[in-house]
């Protein structure tokens, strides 16, 4: 793939051990890609890894081996280019939204005018729909609403690339619902390339391109990239009509339920870490979906249900 | 609701002054009779030297002697008759210019240590034997040190405002700085913020309500301590008029001097958790 905008090659996070234990090998040979304009979630068990992944490309934490090249350009060191989400908003809490906002358009743009700031700033309010909340301080914002001024502050700077830490972890499904809305439209509109951890199924089939899928730790790897065949314009309310939707759902919920621990000890005689096998679950005839297997997925099917913990 | 709780408390507190106001009116008020058995003359309690026990009651004042004297001393605060006779306005006046020189500098020193201190797990570990071993030590027992090597008193009682307020900013500049969110820095280094921008416009609001904690604990201290230590240097400021009064044995006064010390210090607390509320934030 040579129109890769982002490119990991061979990462690896190696923690060093506490007390002399062994060394905590968190990921390793991990390899991926990313092009413009493409929205990529990872979906993996809790302490996979994923936050250490995202860590690395924002540029806040070094990984142990292995390079990641952005635009033809190594990573290293937080960027501009990479604007980040935080799981936990990261709003600073003696600024008002409007100051929030600013602080980074400042940053990206110290040249302009203060007019130019404000108006830049107001852009992203507006289109995250807080308008009227400009001046309220965090604090007097509910949950849904801070992590919308997170996603304004990160969208805000027009960065290369949008990183994404469970922006919506904590919100509640209905809420969450709404913002999901809002991020499509707002990608669609923008053609921004995404990175985003989630750890909910329904959440990346809405959102995402490709989902990258990682078997648990230590020593994770990417198990194989699901392709979404699902048509682009997707919407919360008619994508679980299309045919693939199932498909590729049940694909994804078989993998967190068996295949992401057995992985290691079952790994296919084909697979190559370099290329981790791309599939489209959603192209697959229905057959090779097990009765049982029917029964858990309907039994999961709640909108916006984490499945992993 | 708010409200009808505040008028519930002045309430109280009035009948609470009410209260002490009467038990000391009362505990002042010269008991000539009861010192001496019934039926015995003045004269002869006094040979047998049970008046002597009446006579200090006799000489503290009341509540109303008080009054007087805080009446006197305030409708004239800045008269000045040489160097034992001086209003309370200019006396109150040459503390809180100590007090105040000693505290900035202080925070001068303390706010920008604890920074470096803060940010610095290194220098951290460096200064804190210094810190541990100096803060304990009672701000009065640098005073000779002080006047013998500054050879002036007022200067003097300046160091020493000066070290009592160090220990209570730095520390807790250092501690605010230390304990400033990760996500927050994590925000400013994607952002790539300059470190001066950083400092100012990241770490130093987030840690002030911190730093100032600190400077309101050290302001209490120093208020605490300018007393005992211009009674120990002299010449002037509220600490030397306490001192002074003393030996005129005018309680009047010194009972005058206590309250006007009492509430300039909540003055100065009330400055200071006024400012507190400007910088706090809520999460
Ligand atoms: N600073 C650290 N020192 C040692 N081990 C760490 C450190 N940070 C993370 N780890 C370990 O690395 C592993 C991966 O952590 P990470 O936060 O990346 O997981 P995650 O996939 O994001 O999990 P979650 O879905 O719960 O957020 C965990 O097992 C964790 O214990
Ligand atoms: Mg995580």
């Amino acid at each position: 793939m040579n129109n890769a905008f982002l490119k990991i090659e061979s990462l690896a996070k190696v923690f060093p051990s506490m007390r002399g234990g062994e060394p905590l090998t968190v990921f390793e040979n991990i390899h991926f890609q990313i092009a413009k304009g493409e929205f990529v979630c990872i979906i993996g068990h809790s302490g996979c890894g994923k936050s250490s992944i995202l860590n690395v490309l924002a540029g806040l934490d070094e990984a142990t081996r292995g390079s990641v090249i952005m635009d033809e350009r190594e990573v290293s060191g937080p960027s501009l280019d990479r604007g980040v989400v935080f799981q936990s908003h990261a709003l600073m809490p003696w600024l008002t939204v409007m100051q929030n906002i600013v602080f980074a358009v400042k940053s990206r743009w110290p040249e302009y005018s203060r007019e130019q700031w404000k108006g830049q700033a107001q852009k992203y309010i507006d289109l995250v729909h807080l308008t009227g909340a400009e001046d309220k301080k965090p604090a007097e914002l509910s949950g849904g609403m801070k992590q919308r001024v997170g996603i304004a502050r990160a969208f805000a700077i027009q960065p290369k690339m949008l990183l994404m830490d469970e922006p919506f972890g904590a919100l509640d499904a209905l809420t969450r619902g709404v913002i999901q809305d809002e991020l499509v439209s707002i990608c669609a509109e923008t053609h921004q390339t995404v990175f985003m951890i989630t750890h909910d199924v329904d959440e990346a089939i809405l959102l995402a391109d490709k989902i990258v899928l990682m078997t648990n730790g230590p020593h994770a790897k990417i198990a194989e990239i699901v392709v979404n065949t699902l048509p682009r314009d997707r919407s919360r309310h008619d994508v679980h009509k299309h045919p693939h939707y199932y498909r590729i759902r049940n694909h994804l919920v078989d993998f967190l339920v068996t295949r992401s621990k057995e992985f290691r000890n079952n790994v296919p005689a084909d697979y190559d870490p370099k290329h981790p096998p791309h599939v489209r679950p959603g192209l697959e005839p229905d057959t090779d979906v097990l009765p049982d297997q029917d029964a858990r997925v309907r039994h999961l099917h709640q909108p916006a249900m984490p499945v992993a913990a | 609701m708010a409200k009808s709780l505040w008028v519930r408390s002045s309430a109280v507190s009035l009948l609470i002054l009410v209260v002490l106001l009467s038990v000391w009116h009362l505990a002042a008020l010269p008991e000539k009779s009861s010192g001496a058995p019934a039926g015995m003359s003045d004269e002869y309690a006094a040979m047998m030297g049970m008046g002597a026990a009446a006579a200090p009651k006799a000489g503290m004042p009341g509540p109303a002697d008080i009054a007087v004297t805080v009446w006197e001393k305030l409708s004239d605060p800045f008269y000045d008759n040489g160097p034992n006779d001086k209003g309370i306005g200019i006396q109150l006046g040459f503390s809180l210019a100590r007090v105040l020189a000693g505290f900035f500098l202080a925070a001068a020193v303390a706010i920008p240590l604890g920074f470096v201190i803060g940010m610095s797990p290194v220098m951290r570990g460096a200064l804190d034997p210094f810190i541990q071993v100096m803060k304990p030590i009672s701000p009065l027992a640098w005073m000779p040190l002080a006047l013998y090597t500054i050879k002036d008193s007022s200067l003097s009682a300046i160091f020493v405002i000066f070290i009592c307020s160090l220990w209570p900013m730095l520390i807790n500049t250092a501690h605010g700085v230390a304990s400033v969110k990760r996500e927050w820095l994590n925000v400013a280094l994607t952002l790539e913020v300059s470190p001066l921008r950083k400092a100012f416009q990241v770490i130093l609001p987030a840690a002030a309500p911190t730093i100032l904690t600190g400077m309101r604990i050290s302001m209490g201290i120093a208020w605490l301590v300018i007393v005992a230590a211009e009674m120990l240097v002299g010449g002037t400021g509220i600490g030397y008029f306490v001192w002074n009064e003393w030996n005129n044995l005018s309680l009047n006064n010194v009972i005058f001097a206590i309250l006007s010390i009492g509430v300039v210090g909540m003055v100065l607390d009330l400055m200071f958790g006024w400012v507190s509320r400007l910088v706090a934030y809520r999460e």
